[in-house]
């Protein structure tokens, strides 16, 4: 503990440690807020005006089929039990030429996807095709997680409620009618169906189901949802993926087909048509609706008329604003730097 | 689990801070606070079979809080390496201690209470210790307390008497006090036994006792005997019981956090009880797809609505912002350095810059409303000059600093023909007083380490230029007189073994034996010594202030001196008068009995040594008077104005005379010549004989109609009138009257004048209180920091008696001067001189402020409107507590999305250019009244996040409307919604932060564009993988095919846009409107300048 010597000890000259660092100081002065305002204020008027244009180009038909009315071809299914194989169908007409390809989709109200337990409600070891989960799945699957001592595969209330009406449409000619072919291909995320849900590695699929339950409310196990075609079966079926991708709202939409082939490959031509529903899935207890939903899309995808006129408006407020500035400024501004 | 949150979140706030001690090692008390919570929020509570499902993973909630306990003890463990690491150095170090007889080398650790130590030269005490024993003969030794107080003269401390020279048979047992701080006061006795006669008794005092911390000097080897060890060493006593300081910000942040568990309470309340009101209707509790388990079942309904809450608690409690803290530490830890680090506060002199001492008050330094400022080495440089003297009533003047002996009977007769000199007879013995009435040592050279034995002719060849002679002393006034005896022919040559020599004019050396010293003290404001001369005189010799002489000599020789030292204390000259009295033997013989007695008085020493110093005190010859001038500081005058305009309030605190004190708020520009002086001293109090209390009554009530009820209301933004119409008052008090007031206000009247004072106080654009005791001084700080708006005080000070205030007041800074450590050691932040006070303040402390205001608004925002969408999701998913994001973006968005912009621009946003700060004082009023954290600014900044909260939500929620986004028609999920929400709100709070920012330097862009870059490799890469050990891949791929919808693109530029516009617009008119103010501001000091150089251009001639 000798003394020490003072030491040197004079700050370091540094930009740094001096906070003398350049810098840049921007101001948002009049004259580039004035112009800036208004460049975006006719861009997103001019976006806007596209994107409205393309909404409206847009054609859409909605049919509601859940039957609540008593006229409605679908009234007499929701009496009956669920799982009656009950079919109703419903007849349209198409005026003008529906431009191809035409998407299928449906859509149920009042359904909550969302839900956090019931979103939560499934084994994705199981749905990866890993054969241990198969025996002793998740615990997030209760309530469906065992029946009649098995294990539910795939378990969960997610899977468990897979929507499973079938849909069917022909165009009426002469009396005739004429099936509409249906593409149910990509009609899922592309790596949800090639990446993320993998068939257990088991040839023919079905054994590997030995010793499992399927799903409490489907008809058919897992490995028969799509029988004629081994790549859309099991958990890569489309239909099952594009139900297991959650919706983020109550109302929601979801694609079932998409109409590219044959005749109708360039869309549905002017005519009656006939849509058969086979009716099975149960909406009444909770309120909701169920509709069949024809649609083309764009490159926004399909119509919404939010994003156009939500542009417009802001565009339309920003160049409002700039003219309001530029009174301001000439009003306030000039005499001020005399 | 409120209760808890609560507990946590004030944990970290309270109790982290209050245990910031010594804990070394592992903190256990972080980990207690912290932990908890968590623990409590995710990690289920199980009780009767309940469970809380918790909507997200217990280690997405405890990530955030990981993060903060982890960089917290980081922090803390840092800090505590150090100070173990000092320690260590202390507490190993090598001591010899004595031990039946043989010398043992041990570590200073081991040192027991009890224990005889070996120091020897050059080596500081390891602990306190009784001198024993020195190498000297004479049984003193000398040590400097330089580490201590800071004075590095040599003081001389003593051996307890008839030890003997055999310490192995020494028997004794030592009775003291119990440990104390106070480094000057110790006392004891000590009992010795001695071959079974009566045991001795010796009395011990703070001369016989050695502090820890000091270091022997001039003297070969000691041995002493432990008293004090350890942390009750007064050393380690002055080191503790600082309390801790909270700035204001702190405060403010604790009530936002009110505010805000309460929203956070609120929506949890809101939505468990809709989501019993919801399921209520049929169909909704349990749709068909939805089945409850059948624990769910039977769990009791009320139980159920409190895990509900407790979930929603869970899911909402990202709103509190947690990780707040750490970037708030950080911000000041990093921030701190940049004090340390500026060149402007580096002094060549003292080759040293400023200190921060804490690092927690820095953006109290902006804050400032009251300056209390100690004159001496403050305001003044501590740096004395002999001016003049006066000897019998006539004046020497001292023209040069280089020494021309003007005016001195130099040689035989007067040189001056202008002045009439008083006789060489007088002339001699005033010289003679000032050299050896005083404590003054002179500084050996290395070569003569040990007291001079040299004869006296070497010193004379040796030391031919008295202006090379260095001495030192405990106060500068001593050197100063010294020094001026030199210049006039009389030279201290130093002490030896009691006998002082001074060479006089005719180069004789001069020998007197000291008697006895009789120290200065405060009250006495005097000191004394008494010596014996060649031809076995005794005289006494004192000096002191002219009030403490005055009464103790001779009336008719007080009127001749009296006018001079009036005038030189006008001059702002400090004065000193000397009186002198010849002793008789007898007379003597009396004196010398009684202050040995008094010096072995075991009980009240102090008070009988005062008495007896007062008894020999009196009827003595005044002889003359000295005029010392004290420098100002180098830019006090400047310093001081520029506090002013910044809407700051002066008051300078001081131990000196009101005189001496005004002249130096009159060249300090504190008061100016308009300025009405209102005066409350004893002088003011006297007049009219009528009872003190009676006119201090009326006084106060005169003044206080005079400068607060009659003055028109003070315009805030006026800088100080100058214009004259507008009157100025000072206020000045004096210590007495201060304690009057006090005193008579507690008991009929209770703080009424208390009151009466701080009003017309605060109506004074300076305020001077002289004569003050340390612990006034406090009193007065102590008294404006509670008074009405409980503003915020700051205390400047460069002595020991200065520590108390220093300690009292919100933001304490010391001054590295000459009156010693006691100061720097006590403050908050040290800086060299006072002028730095300026950029202190009005740069660094307005930047810190403005800066961790910002950093707090910006944290409360940026966490409101990330959890809004998430509370407005649950009307969308049945109020199931269903998380909008992922966890991965609710753990990271805190720590890494959107720490690292705002900790840079906490560190190094200069909104205003430091420059402009320091030319415009009056920027700082903007910034005052802590007016960045007020209700409003935080109810704007609470707003624009839920604006922003709702635009973000529903913006996307009207998108989905049509969850069709692609232009292959499918469809996007929950995951793709809250992904665009959370991608919009990452991207406006981000780019708001880059809106406020006003100074990019390149680490701005670098962590701005970074985060925002980050945020996008990060979701790519998040999504891009199948995670193992991750039981829903959730994410997989949501990101990139986001980014492949041209809608999702569309939708994120428009919320981002429309979020940031009412922003802009805000900007460009408070630009313009800042420009406005700017303008109008640069023109005021530059009127000003102008002005004041006016001012004194035309003042000489009388104009004013």
């Amino acid at each position: 503990m000798k003394e020490e010597g003072n030491l040197e000890n004079r700050p370091s000259n540094t930009a740094f440690t001096q906070q003398r660092l350049p810098a840049w100081q921007p101001m948002l002065s009049a004259g580039v807020v004035i112009p800036g305002f208004l460049v975006i204020g006719l861009a997103f008027i001019g976006i806007g005006v596209g994107l409205l244009i393309t909404s409206r180009s847009i054609q859409v038909l909605e049919l509601d089929y859940t039957g609540t009315e008593t006229n409605s071809p679908c009234n007499k299914c929701t009496t009956l039990p669920i799982q009656n194989n009950c079919v109703c169908k419903l007849n349209f007409t198409i005026d003008t030429l529906f431009k191809g390809p035409v998407f299928f989709y449906y859509s149920l109200t009042n359904y909550f996807q969302s839900q956090r337990k019931y979103g939560a409600s499934l084994d994705y070891n199981q749905l990866s095709g890993d054969l241990t989960y198969f025996k002793s799945p998740a615990s997030d699957c209760d309530p469906y997680r065992y029946a009649n001592g098995k294990p539910i595969v795939p378990c969960g209330s997610l899977a468990n409620s897979m929507f499973n009406d079938t849909f069917k449409l022909y165009q009426i000619v002469n009396g005739k009618e004429n099936l509409v072919p249906f593409d149910g291909k990509g009609i899922a995320w592309w790596t949800d169906y090639n990446i993320k849900y993998r068939n257990p590695d088991y040839s023919p699929l079905e054994n590997a189901f030995n010793d499992t339950e399927k799903p409490v409310f489907w008809s058919k196990p897992a490995y028969k949802l799509d029988t004629s075609d081994s790549s859309n079966n099991g958990f890569v079926n489309q239909d099952f993926l594009v139900w297991m991708r959650r919706a983020a709202l109550p109302n929601f939409r979801k694609l079932y087909r998409r109409i590219t082939e044959g005749d109708y490959k360039d869309g549905l031509p002017v005519g009656n048509y006939s849509l058969e529903i086979s009716y099975n899935y149960p909406v009444k207890s909770f309120d909701g609706t169920k509709k069949a939903t024809f649609s083309n899309v764009s490159w926004m995808g399909g119509q919404n008329e939010f994003l156009g006129i939500a542009y417009l408006a802001i565009g339309s407020m920003c160049v409002v604003m700039s003219v309001v500035m530029l009174i301001v400024y000439a009003k306030f501004r000039f005499p001020e730097d005399d | 689990m409120p209760r808890k949150t609560l507990k946590c979140l004030f944990g970290v706030d309270e109790g982290s801070r209050a245990n910031r001690k010594v804990v070394v090692g592992h903190r256990p008390c972080p980990s207690n606070e912290e932990i908890i919570p968590p623990k409590f929020c995710d990690n289920r509570i199980v009780s009767s079979k309940v469970i809380v499902d918790t909507p997200t993973s217990p280690v997405t909630s405890g990530l955030p809080l990981f993060f903060v306990i982890t960089v917290t003890a980081i922090k803390q463990g840092y800090e505590d390496w150090l100070r173990h690491k000092a320690d260590n150095e202390v507490n190993k170090y090598k001591v010899t201690v004595l031990e039946d007889g043989k010398a043992i080398q041990s570590e200073s650790e081991k040192i027991k209470v009890g224990d005889i130590v070996k120091v020897e030269e050059n080596e500081t005490f390891p602990c306190d210790l009784i001198l024993l024993q020195s190498h000297r003969d004479d049984g003193t030794c000398f040590v400097t307390t330089a580490s201590l107080d800071g004075e590095s003269n040599h003081k001389t401390h003593y051996t307890v008497p008839n030890i003997g020279s055999d310490l192995e048979s020494l028997t004794a047992t030592i009775e003291c006090e119990q440990p104390q701080s106070d480094l000057y006061k110790f006392v004891g006795r000590m009992d010795i036994y001695k071959d079974s006669q009566e045991p001795i008794f010796r009395s011990l005092g703070p001369e016989n006792l050695l502090l820890k911390g000091a270091t022997l000097k001039n003297t070969k080897v000691i041995y002493g005997v432990a008293v004090y060890t350890g942390m009750e060493t007064k050393m380690a006593l002055n080191y503790q019981g600082k309390s801790q300081k909270r700035s204001a910000v702190e405060k403010s942040i604790n009530a936002f956090l009110l505010i805000y568990l309460f929203i956070l309470v609120s929506k949890a309340l809101v939505c468990t009880t809709l989501k019993y009101v919801w399921q209520s209707k049929p169909g909704q509790d349990e749709p068909w797809y939805n089945e409850k388990t059948q624990r769910e079942k039977d769990t009791n309904l009320y139980l159920k609505m409190f895990t509900d809450f407790l979930s929603f608690m869970v899911l909402f409690n990202f709103i509190i912002p947690v990780s707040m803290y750490v970037t708030v530490e950080m911000q000041k830890f990093l921030g701190s350095f940049f004090i340390a680090w500026d060149k402007d506060f580096f002094d060549p002199e003292i080759k040293e810059g400023a200190l921060v001492n804490t690092s927690d008050l820095n953006e109290e330094l902006g804050q400032v409303e009251y300056v209390f400022t100690d004159k001496t080495g403050t305001l003044t440089q501590n740096n004395m000059e002999f001016i003049e003297c006066c000897i019998d009533g006539f004046q020497y003047k001292h023209r040069d600093a280089r020494d021309e002996l003007d005016g001195f009977c130099d040689t035989d007769g007067p040189v001056n023909k202008v002045q009439q000199k008083a006789g060489r007879e007088k002339e001699e013995l005033f010289l003679r007083a000032l050299c050896l009435c005083h404590t003054v040592q002179v500084k050996e050279s290395a070569e003569q380490d040990g007291l001079t034995d040299q004869v006296d002719g070497s010193i004379l060849d040796e030391t031919p230029s008295p202006e090379e002679r260095g001495f030192i002393a405990s106060s500068p006034d001593e050197i100063a007189l010294v020094k001026g005896a030199m210049r006039y022919g009389f030279t201290f040559l130093g002490l030896e073994s009691k006998t002082l020599k001074i060479l006089n004019r005719s180069k004789e050396v001069e020998m007197y034996e000291l008697l006895h010293v009789l120290n200065f003290d405060p009250v006495r404001r005097r000191m004394s010594v008494i010596v014996r001369n060649g031809s076995g005189e005794t005289v006494l010799y004192c000096k002191g202030a002219d009030s403490s002489i005055f009464p103790r000599v001779k009336r008719e020789e007080v009127e001749r001196i009296r006018l001079h030292v009036e005038r030189n204390a006008t001059e702002g000259y400090r004065t000193l008068c000397v009186a002198y009295k010849r002793l008789s033997p007898e007379e003597y013989a009396q004196v010398d009995e009684d202050l040995k007695e008094a010096r072995l008085a075991l009980q009240d020493r102090e008070e009988k040594l005062t008495a007896v110093y007062n008894q020999v005190e009196t009827e003595m010859d005044l002889i003359g008077a000295t005029a010392v001038e004290d420098r100002l500081q180098e830019e006090a005058a400047e310093t001081m104005e520029a506090l002013q305009g910044a809407g700051i309030k002066v008051w300078v605190l001081t131990g000196d005379k009101m005189e001496t004190a005004k002249s130096t708020c009159y060249a300090c520009r504190l008061f100016q010549r308009n300025t009405e002086l209102l005066e409350l001293t004893l002088r003011t109090l006297e007049a009219r004989g009528r009872s003190r209390e009676e006119r201090l009554h009326e006084l106060l009530l005169e003044y206080h109609k005079k400068a607060v009820q009659d003055a028109p209301p003070v315009k805030a933004g006026i800088t100080r009138s100058w214009s004259g119409a507008n009157h100025d008052y000072g206020f000045i008090i004096d210590g007495a009257s201060l304690s009057l007031m006090l005193s008579s206000s507690s008991e009929s009247k209770p703080s009424l004048y208390e009151s009466l004072f701080l009003q017309i106080c605060q109506n004074c654009t300076a305020v001077l209180c002289c004569r003050m005791a340390p612990l006034q001084k406090a009193q007065i700080v102590k008294m404006v920091k509670n008074s009405k708006g409980s503003p915020i005080t700051l205390s400047i000070g460069d002595g020991a008696n200065d520590v108390s205030m220093i300690l009292e007041a919100h933001v304490g800074i010391g001054i590295k001067g000459k009156e010693g450590r006691q100061a720097v050691r006590n403050s908050d932040y040290a800086i060299p001189k006072l002028k730095h006070l300026k950029k202190l303040l009005l740069a660094h402390g307005h930047l810190y402020y403005v800066r961790i205001a910002h950093l707090v608004q910006y944290f409360f925002y940026k966490n409101l409107c990330f959890i809004l969408p998430q509370f407005l999701y649950q009307f969308f998913c049945g109020y199931s507590q269903q998380p909008l994001y992922d966890a991965a973006y609710l753990t990271m968005y805190n720590i890494c999305f959107t720490s690292m912009p705002i900790l840079a621009y906490s560190l190094l946003e200069q909104h205003i250019g430091i420059e402009d700060l320091l030319d415009n004082a009056t920027l700082y009023r903007d910034v005052a009244k802590n007016a960045m954290l007020q209700w409003l600014p935080f109810l704007y900044w609470t707003l624009l996040g839920v604006f922003q909260g709702l635009l973000f939500f529903f913006g996307v929620r009207y998108l989905f409307s049509n969850p069709a986004l692609q232009d292959n028609g499918q469809v996007f999920g929950n995951w793709s919604y809250g992904t665009i929400v959370f991608t919009v709100l990452v991207f406006t709070v981000t780019l708001k932060l880059a809106m406020d920012t006003r100074h990019w330097t390149w680490i701005n862009h670098f962590v701005i564009w970074g985060s925002l870059a980050f945020y996008v490799f990060f979701s790519f890469f998040w999504g891009g993988i199948i995670w193992p050990f991750i039981r829903h891949q959730r994410l997989y791929f949501v990101f990139a095919n986001m980014l492949g919808s041209v809608s999702a693109w569309l939708v994120i530029i428009l919320l981002i846009l429309l979020s940031l516009l009412p922003e802009i617009l805000l900007a460009v008119f408070r630009k313009n409107h800042g420009s406005h103010a700017r303008q109008t501001s640069t023109v005021t000091p530059l009127t000003y300048k102008h002005l004041s150089e006016h001012d004194r251009q035309s003042g000489p001639n009388g104009q004013h």
